[in-house]
């Protein structure tokens, strides 16, 4: 029933898209988790694989993103964003 | 099935839950707060009539997303439910639920009941789900959970007495556990278990996560026990904490899809993210931050002086009344110059910080502080910090004690402390006395292009050197500290929502008792001290002293008033707290002060407007009946010469000095306090008495 949901050599697969790449509105969903650490904090908060993200707004100047994520909003840095890659 | 006349019952729930809330329904004014042991954290604690005959001991915890804390708010959680000793060990725990976000919401209710504690489930926010299109069959979701789900609406009360009706029937639940500890680490936990006398799998396997963080209740040998057993099974932490997530994602999310129906699944775009638009814009997001925080400063300034005028006054008062109605003895001394004097100074803040808070907690309980955060957060990492610390370097504009308080939310170490070295450079409403005599004396009472007041202007300035070194120092720490975690901005966004007044009234009870019994406690300590080294000295110099300044009457024919004032000023000088000003003199020379002034900086430590009391007792030298403190100081002549003492160029100086420097005795506890070593503490004394002296010196050379 477990399964290990991180995806550790993703640079053999440069074209694959994240979290911090998305426009307003845009919705897609969650592939995988490319930072170990910050996976957990992320899978408590509900950005589990297979689960649907739309980015609601974002903070000026390269500043954090919101999204909504598993019925809720919630903000990330884009380089939190970043370690969230998207299914094609 | 309870016989037991007073109940344990412990509140747990995710932050916006709407746990605090429901805490208020269930206690109303009868609350208390205090701190779990070893860490200070607020502990809220209440008791609720469930019955007319039982009573319920509840307990406020931290709100959490999962046993996995972290920040320090959100440690003390699992710290509590392990404690077995604590006299407060819960034999009931309601979990609050916001229906809306049942997914994330049931994680820490699984855990918790892996724990193997009897639950209630008290389901919140029903309507908001509604307006969203989920619909939860409560029924079926009881019975997927198997324990008693109450819906409730912590906002309005309804349905607490049915939560209260099933308190008290609440029956010891034997759960099976959702998910068996022993699945994903069945040696570590078999062997711990033993090891360690623990009966429930779940509490094994949370300790050998978490024995590295500060658990009370395990001793070092047992800490080091649980390493051992770590690194003979090679217990992978990481790895495992995933695991367990994940897997219980998937069990919530099959209970889910049982019990919760999606009306419309439509994508409509909700009304929210158009205010948030706005609210975070490029332009119109920080304008309309800038604006609140000038309505809060005009408040602070405007609205709260009136009632510190009274307290200020009462004071006064009651002081002359007692000091004529008692006789007079060193015994009354103490009690008005000493204690009273001290309490006053204490109380005199009530207003600033209520106001403030009465604001602070508006925006958080309206949601609007998180998007604050959301749009300071890049401009805060420049400089060390993260968003979340806007809220401590507002607070600090008030006090810098509940301003630190207020840091335990920022879960990085290293941006809590620049956050926390930092605050008390924010200029911090006890200057104020200070500054505005100080303008008032040098800083001539015009018009600046026709509308701004130049008095006006300069305590603005002033404001805002205090924040620019705040941030200056912080982006400097930012260099030479070394980060030990990665810093996360990981946060939850929560809708928003009228606030509710009640919360809003509570909070403000709660922080202003928090500040009256922190920082008074310290305040009134040193003023006590404070009085003692005023009014005593080596006997020989007192009584020169006071033969001296009677032969000065005598012979200058002074009116009794003018006699008495005149004691008592020649009596500081000869007192210890006089010797300590010259003995500091040479030190403070180069910034134009005298000793007299060092006085004043010595006793400012007490709490930086007694400064404007000890001015008024330094300068009670008796002529022409001066009244005011501005009076009696603008009258003031600088002995080598001849000239008022209160040039420009001192006063400047002065308050410079007051800007940067760190003459907070329950700023420097409270630091201590947070930061568990004298180390920071003092290193924060130090740099800001360097920056202090070091602005004040070349204020000084630059206009004299």
């Amino acid at each position: 029933m477990f399964k290990i949901s991180l995806n550790n050599n993703l640079s053999t697969i440069p074209s694959q898209r994240n979290l911090s790449q998305l426009s307003i509105g845009e919705k897609a969903t969650i592939c995988c988790l490319k930072d170990e650490e910050m996976s957990l904090k992320l899978i408590e908060m509900g950005c589990l694989p297979g689960s649907e993200v739309q980015v609601a707004y974002r903070a000026p100047w390269n500043g954090p993103i919101c999204i909504e994520v598993c019925g809720y909003n919630l903000s990330l840095r884009m380089d939190e964003a970043a370690t969230i890659l998207l299914k094609n | 099935m309870t016989d037991e006349k007073f109940l344990k019952i412990a509140l747990v729930g995710n932050p916006n839950s709407g746990k605090s809330s429901l805490f208020n329904h269930l206690t109303g004014l009868n609350q208390k707060i205090g701190n779990f042991p070893g860490v200070t954290v607020d502990k809220k604690t209440g008791s609720s009539l469930l019955s007319a005959t039982i009573k319920a001991d509840i307990i406020d915890l931290p709100g959490t997303y999962s046993l996995y804390p972290k920040s320090l708010d959100e440690q003390v959680v699992l710290d509590f439910l392990n404690n077995t000793i604590d006299p407060s060990h819960p034999d009931l725990i309601i979990i609050t639920i916001d229906a809306s976000n049942l997914k994330r919401n049931l994680l820490l209710f699984t855990q918790v009941i892996d724990l193997g504690f009897p639950v209630i489930l008290a389901l919140n926010m029903l309507d908001v789900a509604v307006k969203s299109g989920i619909k939860v069959n409560v029924e079926q979701l009881t019975k997927e959970l198997k324990v008693p789900v109450i819906p409730i609406n912590a906002r309005n009360g309804a349905g607490i007495v049915n939560l209260k009706t099933a308190i008290l029937q609440h029956v010891s639940q034997n759960h099976q556990p959702f998910l068996k500890a022993t699945d994903l680490a069945p040696q570590v936990v078999k062997e711990l278990k033993e090891k360690l006398k623990l009966s429930n799998d779940y509490l094994a396997l949370l300790l050998a996560h978490q024995y590295r963080k500060n658990i009370q209740s395990l001793s070092v040998a047992q800490k080091t026990a649980i390493a051992d057993v770590n690194k003979k099974y090679d217990f992978q932490s990481v790895v495992l904490q995933i695991q367990e997530t994940t897997a219980r994602y998937e069990i919530i999310e099959t209970i889910i899809k049982k019990s919760v129906t999606n009306l419309n699944a439509t994508t409509k775009e909700k009304i929210s993210y158009k205010i948030d638009r706005i609210l975070t814009h490029p332009i119109w997001g920080y304008a309309i931050f800038f604006g609140i925080l000038f309505i809060i400063f005009q408040s602070i300034f405007a609205w709260a002086s009136i009632p510190m005028d009274w307290i200020d006054g009462g004071i006064a008062q009651l002081n002359a009344t007692l000091k004529s109605t008692l006789p007079a003895s060193k015994l009354t001394d103490l009690l008005t110059d000493g204690l009273i004097a001290g309490l006053g100074g204490v109380v005199l803040f009530i207003p600033q910080i209520a106001v403030l808070f009465v604001f602070i907690s508006i925006l958080e309980e309206s949601g609007y502080m998180s998007r604050v955060m959301f749009i300071m957060d890049k401009f805060m990492r420049k400089f060390g910090m993260n968003g979340r610390s806007v809220v401590p370097l507002i607070s600090g504009v008030a006090c810098a004690v509940p301003a630190i308080m207020a840091t335990r939310s920022i879960d990085n170490w290293k941006n809590r402390l620049i956050t926390i070295f930092v605050t008390p450079l924010m200029s911090c409403s006890a200057r104020i006395p200070v500054f505005t005599i100080l303008i008032a004396l040098v800083v001539p009472e015009e018009k600046v292009l026709g509308i701004f007041n130049l008095q006006g202007l300069t305590l603005m300035g002033l404001y805002f050197l205090g924040f620019a070194a705040a941030v200056i120092t912080g982006a400097f720490m930012n260099l030479i500290l070394k980060n030990k975690q990665k810093s996360y901005f990981i946060m939850e966004l929560p809708s928003y929502k009228m606030p509710r007044w009640k919360n809003v009234g509570l909070t403000i009870i709660e922080k202003v008792k928090t500040f009256v019994f922190e920082a008074g406690k310290v305040i009134i300590a040193i003023s006590i001290v404070l009085w003692v080294l005023a009014s005593y000295g080596p006997s020989d110099s007192m009584q020169q002293a006071v033969h001296g300044a009677n032969k000065y009457s005598q012979e200058h024919e002074l009116s009794p008033k003018d006699a008495n004032n005149l004691t008592a000023s020649r009596k500081l000088e000869a007192s210890y707290a006089g010797h300590f000003g010259k003995l500091i003199e040479p030190a403070i020379r180069p910034l134009g002060f005298d000793w007299k002034i060092g006085i004043a900086l010595i006793t400012s430590f007490a709490a930086r407007e007694v400064f404007i009391g000890t001015m008024s007792t330094i300068y009670s030298v008796g002529s022409d009946e001066p009244n005011t403190i501005r009076e009696k100081m603008k009258s003031e002549v600088n002995v080598s010469t001849g000239k008022p003492m209160y040039t420009k160029a001192l006063a400047f100086s002065l308050l410079i000095f007051y800007v940067f420097a760190m003459q907070c005795m329950s700023t420097i506890a409270v630091v201590y306090r947070e930061t568990k070593s004298w180390k920071w503490p003092l290193i924060q004394f130090i740099y800001m008495t360097l920056l202090a002296y070091a602005g004040s010196y070349f204020t000084y050379e630059f206009l004299k």
